[in-house]
């Protein structure tokens, strides 16, 4: 279940943004991406999701062993916490919601409708939904944005128990979880060069 | 497949999710249509078959927006993307949600509708035919145009403007066969057009619908 | 003949450079042409026994119909070529293409209703060569409608790529469609291989002179639009780089 990345060049709008990168993603390994806003986490995400191709470079890892959990947390508001977790668990062919519920303390407002759920529990619900996948690797982006201390708490023991079971992590955060297990990979490092204006091929540049 | 059909079923049902709306707009035309053309029971009978298709296409191409739209704002189209199902079947499921609530209830309150437009009696079994094998091309080809104008803000007339060309086929075969059905005509060669129409675009536009999409999530 | 050579023209830098020395004579070309067809046509073939003088709107009608169905299927065979081996230019080119594909759309069906007046008495019927025109206009409008909607210039090409391709099958399908819907007024094919169809061959001449014109008048325009939007495109790139750094 080792994700490996190599020599991976990431793209937005046409434009390289990160390239050269390389890492690998093991069992029981968390990787924090670390760099200023603009630099490319979350295109080196979605790329490493499979959501978009990469310029160059390759992501092997087994199939159908990641989920993405991006800044929208893919709630529908007219439906409840339970049957927004009980669908995910369905697409991914799972079956008991109940652990998730209370990993997140979510048991009390299993019945709400999600359009009612304060910013922070909307989100404890998104990050519920990593568990219902059964999926190993987990590609989280701004996993902690709107929790407050108490559920950050929670979230972290989320990922170590997560880690605990074999599975594997790579998060864009600024927060430190107190993970142990965690290696920092700062990204800033891989940055693009900026193209050559002679080279007038590909991209038009 | 079968969380996500009931996913999109339960929540079209819901407060807000716009089931119904498409059937309102289809009574609204029918009523709206002898204020323009006047009240006389043969005229009416006559054009009754076209305005009737006329008035389920646009009531389709109503609720068209809504496809995809809720689900890439709230970001499930992502989570979709890299769950297991294929893109394909996501899409397919889609328009089936699509037709169950509007393609179907149209189908099922056209004869009422004809009543109001005094068809011929002879036409309400071809015309409810023709509605039920051509509603669900319109619901695969108004899916492809949602897929197409997802990431589009404000694409909704854009959308329309993509589509209606697309639904010109089968607007001509269904009417046809409406009209002849009224007519106490052969029906037989508009049918298999038709019916050849949705099975073609049932079975090929899946995957145009999908390329687009992941080109849109990308 | 090496065709693998073609694909060196996918290169902007090259296609700019080549284009460059091609295109004035591409100009000159069609201008030449298109005056002496016109001419030739207007002032120096007779009058047609039953149509009168109105019979000379042909040099018009005709080649500017015939262009609003190549270009189409310009644009199909461009959009291939971008869904298959991903040149820039080759999408590009298909979006030069549509607006003039569109304008001789246009022209096709003005010039067929000011001869349709005198002649069948009526500006417009819903005749299904009329109607499939019609039909063509509107995909036009669409797919250049999306490429003007999307601001990302690769999924601009992807999108309309896919939507030219099945653009393309349902344009086909209503054709059929129109002429199962109805039979119409408007003749057999002007120009055909099988000789006895043809027109006379007073008019026969001067209309291959202008249809010359009027395919070296769209090389000309396309390869000009062409290049202006390679120059747009890079000017976005470069603008892109500077917020880059």
């Amino acid at each position: 279940m080792t994700v490996h990345v190599s020599d991976l060049t990431v793209t937005r709008g046409g434009v390289a943004v990160l390239e050269g990168l390389s890492f690998a993603l093991r069992p029981g390994e968390a990787v924090v991406l670390r760099g200023p806003n603009g630099i490319g986490k979350t295109t080196l995400l979605r790329t490493v999701a499979g959501l978009q191709p990469a310029r160059a470079g390759r992501v092997e890892a087994p199939p159908e062993s990641m989920v993405y959990a991006g800044h929208a947390d893919g709630l529908k508001a007219t439906l409840t916490v339970s049957e927004n977790l009980t669908f995910w668990a369905r697409v991914f062919g799972q079956g008991a919601i109940g652990p998730a519920l209370d990993a997140f303390e979510l048991c009390p407002l299993a019945d709400r409708q999600a359009g009612a759920l304060s910013a922070g529990q909307k989100r404890r619900l998104g990050l519920a939904r990593l568990l219902v996948t059964g999926r190993p690797v987990w590609l989280l982006d701004e996993p902690t944005v709107s929790l407050d201390v108490d559920a950050v708490a929670l979230f972290a023991d989320a990922v170590r128990a997560h880690l605990a079971g074999g599975g594997s992590a790579l998060m864009a955060t600024h927060i430190d979880l107190g993970l142990a297990e965690a290696r920092v990979l700062d990204v800033a490092a891989f940055r693009a060069a900026a193209p050559d204006a002679e080279d007038f091929d590909e991209v038009f540049l | 497949m079968i969380a996500l059909l009931t996913r999109d079923l339960r929540l079209a049902v819901r407060a807000g999710g716009g089931f119904g709306l498409g059937l309102a707009f289809f009574l609204i035309v029918v009523v709206l249509v002898p204020f323009g053309v006047g009240p006389e029971t043969a005229l009416l009978g006559t054009i009754a078959p076209g305005i009737l298709w006329l008035g389920a296409l646009l009531a389709c191409l109503l609720s068209l927006d809504r496809i995809f739209a809720l689900d890439w704002e709230d970001g499930s189209l992502d989570l979709l993307a890299t769950a297991p199902l294929p893109m394909e079947a996501v899409v397919s499921v889609k328009a089936l949600a699509h037709w169950l609530t509007t393609g179907l209830p149209l189908v099922l309150a056209t004869p009422l509708f004809a009543l109001l437009l005094s068809l011929p009696g002879a036409g309400y079994g071809p015309l409810v035919l023709s509605l039920l094998l051509g509603t669900p091309a319109l619901s695969v080809i108004g899916t492809f145009g949602a897929a197409l104008t997802v990431g589009i803000k404000r694409g909704g007339l854009l959308l329309s403007l993509l589509v209606l060309p697309l639904y010109v086929p089968t607007l001509i075969f269904g009417a046809e066969m409406a009209r002849r059905g009224a007519e106490g005509l052969d029906t037989t060669t508009p049918l298999l057009m038709l019916a050849g129409i949705s099975c073609g675009t049932i079975a090929l536009l899946p995957f145009a619908s999908a390329a687009v999409l992941r080109v849109n999530l990308r | 003949m090496n065709l693998n050579a073609l694909w060196e023209y996918a290169n902007p830098k090259k296609f700019i450079r080549t284009t460059e020395r091609v295109l004035p004579w591409v100009s000159v070309l069609s201008v030449v042409a298109l005056v002496v067809g016109l001419i030739w046509g207007f002032f120096f073939t007779p009058d047609d026994y039953r149509q009168g003088s109105t019979v000379k709107i042909i040099y018009l009608h005709v080649p500017a119909a015939l262009m609003a169905i190549n270009t189409w299927l310009m644009m199909l065979i461009t959009s291939l070529i971008w869904i298959v081996r991903r040149h820039h230019v080759s999408a590009l080119a298909a979006r030069a293409a549509a607006p003039v594909g569109a304008v001789m759309t246009v022209i096709a069906l003005a010039t067929g209703a000011i001869w349709g007046q005198p002649m069948w008495g009526t500006w417009w019927a819903w005749d299904p060569r009329l109607t499939s025109f019609l039909i063509l206009f509107l995909f036009y409008l669409g797919y250049m409608a999306l490429w003007e909607a999307i601001e990302n210039d690769d999924t601009a090409a992807d999108l309309t790529s896919v939507l030219c391709l099945v653009g393309s099958v349902f344009a086909l399908l209503s054709r059929y469609a129109v002429n199962f819907w109805n039979q119409g007024l408007h003749q057999g094919a002007s120009l055909s291989l099988d000789k006895e169809e043809n027109v006379a061959d007073v008019f026969y001449w001067p209309l291959l002179v202008c249809i010359a014109g009027f395919v070296l008048l769209f090389i000309a325009l396309v390869l000009l639009r062409t290049r202006t939007e390679i120059r747009a495109r890079r000017m976005r790139a470069l603008l892109a780089r500077e917020r880059m750094r």
